[in-house]
């Protein structure tokens, strides 16, 4: 089955105005997101799979090693059990 | 307690005092429940010192402008404040994550419906033990039921639920059966935390008070547990510091991730510290919370390593625990600036070592002799 990544019911995507980061909240946890890492968990909405998140930001970041990191890093918010 | 995860990929720490991640708001100390073990101070703030619908609804829009992304709404029993969905409401609306950490009594359907419409995030829900009978026992009130009810409400509401259940003398013999009840009830994450002795739970310590082998025995079930939960539940082992012989790293730093506000305003770097001498805690009423944080005695008391003398000052740990908690410090040496005794590299690590070592009459609960938590005039 095509993996459609979602956040999970607990984890709450959200931008920190103050520290200027993009962060996961959970009931007992803050993760703060580095780097473009926001953008990626912006694009998992449920309804697009990993191909079409990757097709979408290698478009936005031509020449960037999208193929390969995007997926890495979606599976391992998948095992924190961030992502659905 | 929040935990904050920085990185997916590391993050650089600026020098000088950092925003605070969470707020734990203690709406009202009034509790159906009189828990032996509760760590709300043993001075609980009378209800009608209350902070009113208003002044919490302030205290949620400072705290998001200081940086507070994350709120637990408790107590005592936070649902005995009526104008629990207009403070939830306020906490949504400033940005803020709301968990509601409660018994379980008095939570209706109509109730919790108008709480998750309001923003409500997440529920935890305090447990005593898997057996009604001894549940009740330790809550001293009739709540098994209520809490039984709470879980399916939670899950039927479709909120995260964890259980929280505080481990001492006459439970840690019963971890499997707590577990196997986090399961029945649907939660997502069980929150296993072995006796944190302050406020009433000093008072109680002798009652509560396990002995090395019961620990021994309730670490290797969590253990079994959490290789056969992997992915399915979360399961949370909070260390009993007293039998470790090590500090624990309290609130991650006075005055470095969060801060407690009390049913009256009054604002502390943790729960217990409303016993410490001369702390001299400012309050909401009179100051904002950005003063409070930043600039006010209490707050600086502790922040950071000035503070410290030895075994701390020249100790690699101190960068991991923070010289541990100064609230067991002061309880146990009647000084806030010593070394936790809980360390075994404590000069006063003694003090703990024959509390966890008195002899003891055998057996899980014989005729505990609990001073159950009581509420003033």
């Amino acid at each position: 089955m095509t993996w459609r990544p979602v956040l999970s019911r607990s984890v709450v995507f959200r931008h920190d105005r103050v520290r200027g980061a993009d962060l996961l909240v959970l009931p007992e946890r803050v993760v703060v997101l580095q780097g473009n890492a926001g953008s990626i968990v912006r694009l998992c909405d449920g309804v697009r799979d990993v191909d079409a998140i990757v097709a979408e930001l290698a478009e936005r970041h031509p020449g960037a090693p999208v193929a390969e990191e995007v997926p890495v890093f979606l599976g391992r918010l998948r095992k924190e059990g961030w992502l659905k | 307690m929040t935990e904050v995860v920085t990185g997916v990929s590391g993050v650089t720490r600026d020098s000088g005092v950092q925003p605070p991640w969470a707020l734990l708001a203690e709406l009202s100390h009034g509790c159906p429940l009189h828990c032996a073990y509760c760590s709300n101070p043993t001075e609980l703030v009378g209800r009608s010192e209350e902070l009113t619908t208003a002044q919490w609804a302030e205290v949620f829009r400072q705290a998001a402008d200081l940086g507070v992304v994350q709120s637990h709404l408790s107590g005592g029993e936070p649902l005995l404040r009526r104008d629990l969905t207009g403070i939830v409401a306020a906490a949504d609306g400033a940005g803020i994550h709301t968990q509601l950490v409660t018994s379980g009594v008095g939570l209706h359907e109509k109730r919790l419906a108008a709480l998750t419409a309001a923003g409500l995030r997440s529920v935890q829900l305090s447990v005593q033990h898997a057996d009604p009978r001894a549940s009740e026992l330790i809550a001293g009130a009739r709540s098994f039921a209520a809490k039984e009810r709470a879980a399916r409400l939670v899950r039927d509401a479709e909120l995260p639920l964890g259980l929280n259940v505080v481990l001492h003398r006459a439970n840690l013999d019963a971890v499997d059966d707590l577990v196997e009840l986090g399961l029945a009830w649907g939660a997502e994450r069980i929150e296993l935390a072995n006796t944190q002795f302050y406020g009433w739970a000093l008072r109680n310590r002798e009652a509560l008070m396990p002995d090395r082998e019961q620990i021994a025995r309730a670490r290797e079930g969590v253990e079994r547990w959490r290789g056969r939960l992997a992915g399915r539940m979360e399961l949370v082992w909070v260390v009993p510091d007293y039998i470790d012989g090590t500090a624990k790293p309290c609130m991650g730093g006075w005055g470095a991730l969060s801060l407690t506000v009390a049913p009256d305003g009054t604002v502390y770097p943790c729960p217990a510290a409303a016993a410490l001498p001369g702390l001299d805690a400012p309050n909401v009423k009179d100051h904002r919370l950005e003063w409070i944080w930043r600039e006010s005695k209490t707050f600086n008391l502790y922040r950071g390593e000035e503070w410290m003398g030895d075994p701390c000052r020249g100790c690699e740990l101190r960068t991991k625990d923070f010289g541990g908690c100064r609230c067991q410090a002061y309880a146990l040496t009647g000084d806030a600036t010593r070394t936790d005794p809980a360390c075994h590299l404590s000069p006063d690590h003694a003090l703990v070592r024959d509390l966890v070592d008195r002899p003891r009459l055998p057996g899980p609960m014989v005729a505990p002799a609990y001073a159950y938590r009581k509420e003033g005039p």
